[in-house]
């Protein structure tokens, strides 16, 4: 498929070069309440379709092909270098900022739209598909700076929908308590859990559908892990959430989707609870059990 | 248990633990080495405090208030003062650093956030150092080849100008360095909110290296004070104030150029008061600009 084309289908059941299991399997959900199962067929808001990516001469991605469900967390998973991150940072473009990488072929969309179709403006991308860092990276402004900057970025300077903003991003991030009467001072004074939440409260304060999460609680202690944790939980009633982790305690704790990849591939893909109980693959068991990697 | 492993690793087994000092030929290696460490730091504060010393104590002395805005005295008068020549530095420095900031600070904003790596940012660099040390004269005979001499008149524009191009790459490498200096992590979290390239360097790289820039143009600044060949070829010298950009002026540099050549001892006198004023003054911008860009951190 050509980077050009622009085309919408939502044809999930294209035959794949590297996997036949990217369609979700509803055995897998028996024991769940019907309910969960219906939520494993929600309609797809990412179509990444036989992606391929190279780091100059180094081909890092070959072939991937999945559906990412709305109002699901889905998690990568997958051994440091597997190409999780590099497939993350393809969903908004963040792959753009280093030379010499590109979608080499393939298409991702997004609500049907080739996101990297000549005509598609990042920065209105940027704005739909928000992202948390591994390393907490508030900016060195107060911690109400921080939560509008996506909102003066557009030219949104109304106090009073600014206020109504922070405190809304900030109880959404679970941080509106503890930041409440330090609005105004440094967000660098803020724990590093805090940090990392206040970053989550800046990304859904420009209202994104997705929300991209790059290992979000790695630098993080078991205190702070369990409420970005909680967190994850509350905001995927509105968002769709994508996560790159190292824990795989964290993917079955917080994931609907697991997505396992190995040097560059899609190996499997199913609901979290089969992965992790009943994976189809060796490779997806041995590492999940901990043979390698 | 021991397994033969652990056999292997430590072949003599558990020793004593003897933890007492003992003296040793690296011991006193390293002691001999922070007292050289120590004395070479000293040798190297030498020359500064020396010439900070004889400054002040030549120059403080025959320190009056007048001084700062009376005119120089007639050969052979006392009293007097090297007002003009203040004023003179004062507007010089501001018309180099008008010129020099904006162009240094976009240039190393072009090499940092929209053209690193590439080919013309290499070149740039590399002329910006080039520049950086060019010998000040020529600096001076090139504006007064095209300023100097296609007006047919010295002015303190082309003065300016002069200080300006000796300001410029200071500026450049400078702020390229606090740009750069600048970590990578905040930049992605900027265009990952939807900024763009100029937003992101609005608000988040240049305010985070703001304290940093001010720094560098400080040194700018302060060099450009002190300097005395281009400004003799492009400002010259009057004894009068300055009325208009296009005339000559005054200028410390070359007050203290002139008047510690001359046999009168008031104006060799006033030429080490004028140093003196010039290192305070150079002393107390340094001071400000650092108190002015830690408050807005």
């Amino acid at each position: 498929m050509s980077l050009k084309s622009n085309t919408t289908t939502m044809d999930e059941s294209i035959p794949t070069t590297q996997t036949e299991e990217v369609v979700i399997s509803p055995d897998a959900l028996s024991s769940s309440p019907a309910e969960k199962a219906a939520r494993l067929n929600a309609p797809t808001v990412i179509d990444i379709e036989n992606v391929d990516f190279h780091y100059g001469k180094n081909k890092a991605l070959h072939g991937i092909h999945f559906p990412i469900k709305e109002k699901l967390v889905t998690a990568f998973i997958g051994p440091s270098g597997c190409g999780k991150s590099t497939l993350l940072r393809c969903l908004n473009r963040m792959n753009d900022l280093i030379d010499g990488t590109r979608v080499s072929s393939g298409s991702i969309k997004i609500s049907g739209v080739d996101i990297y179709h000549p005509s598609v403006d990042v920065i209105e991308l940027r704005k739909r598909v928000g992202m948390v860092f591994q390393k907490s990276n508030p900016f060195p402004k107060s911690v109400y700076e921080n939560v509008v900057y996506g909102l003066r970025l557009q030219g949104i300077n109304d106090k009073a929908r600014l206020d109504e903003t922070v405190e809304r991003s900030l109880r959404g991030a679970a941080l509106w308590e503890e930041v409440r009467d330090r609005l105004h001072t440094s967000a660098l004074g803020l724990s590093g859990g805090q940090q990392q939440r206040l970053c989550i409260a800046r990304a859904i304060a420009v209202e994104p559908e997705i929300i991209l999460m790059d290992e979000p609680c790695s630098a993080l202690d078991p205190i702070a892990t369990v409420k970005v944790e909680e967190l994850i939980h509350q905001l995927k009633q509105d968002y769709t959430i994508v996560i790159v982790t190292h824990n795989m305690q964290q993917a079955g704790r917080c994931s609907d989707v697991t997505a396992f990849f190995y040097m560059g591939r899609l190996i499997e893909m199913d609901a979290t609870e089969k992965i992790f109980t009943n994976p189809t693959q060796k490779q997806t068991e041995d590492y999940i059990s901990g043979r390698f990697g | 248990m021991a397994t033969p492993n652990q056999a292997t690793l430590r072949p003599n087994g558990p020793k004593d633990m003897d933890l007492s000092r003992k003296p040793r030929v690296r011991l006193l290696f390293s002691k001999g080495m922070d007292i050289l460490v120590g004395l070479v730091t000293l040798a190297a504060l030498i020359p500064l405090v020396s010439v900070l010393y004889m400054v002040a104590r030549k120059g403080a002395g025959n320190f009056r208030w007048e001084m700062l805005w009376k005119l120089p005295p007639a050969a052979g008068i006392d009293g007097g003062g090297f007002g003009n020549a203040l004023l003179g530095t004062l507007i010089l420095v501001a018309v180099g650093t008008l010129v020099s900031v904006p162009l240094g600070i976009l240039t190393a904003i072009f090499l940092t956030e929209y053209s690193q790596g590439t080919k013309s940012a290499r070149i740039i660099r590399f002329c910006a150092k080039i520049l950086s040390g060019l010998p000040s004269i020529l600096a001076g005979v090139f504006i007064f080849g095209v300023l100097v001499v296609t007006t047919r008149s010295f002015s303190v524009m082309a003065g300016g100008l002069a200080l300006g191009i000796l300001m410029l790459p200071i500026i450049i490498l400078a702020t390229e360095e606090a740009l750069l200096r600048v970590p990578r992590f905040l930049r992605e979290a900027s265009l990952a909110l939807g900024a763009n390239r100029t937003q992101t360097v609005l608000h988040i790289t240049l305010p985070a290296a703001g304290s940093t820039i001010i720094t560098g143009v400080m040194l700018a600044v302060a060099r450009a004070a002190g300097e005395t060949a281009p400004i003799i070829f492009t400002a010259l010298f009057t004894s009068y104030w300055i009325s208009s950009l296009n005339e000559p002026t005054a200028s410390m540099a070359v007050l203290i150029y002139n008047f510690s050549s001359v046999p009168y001892d008031n104006m060799v006198n006033m030429a080490w008061t004028a140093s003196f004023v010039l290192i305070v003054i150079v002393l107390v911008t340094n001071i400000v600009s650092h108190l002015v860009a830690n408050r807005s951190k």
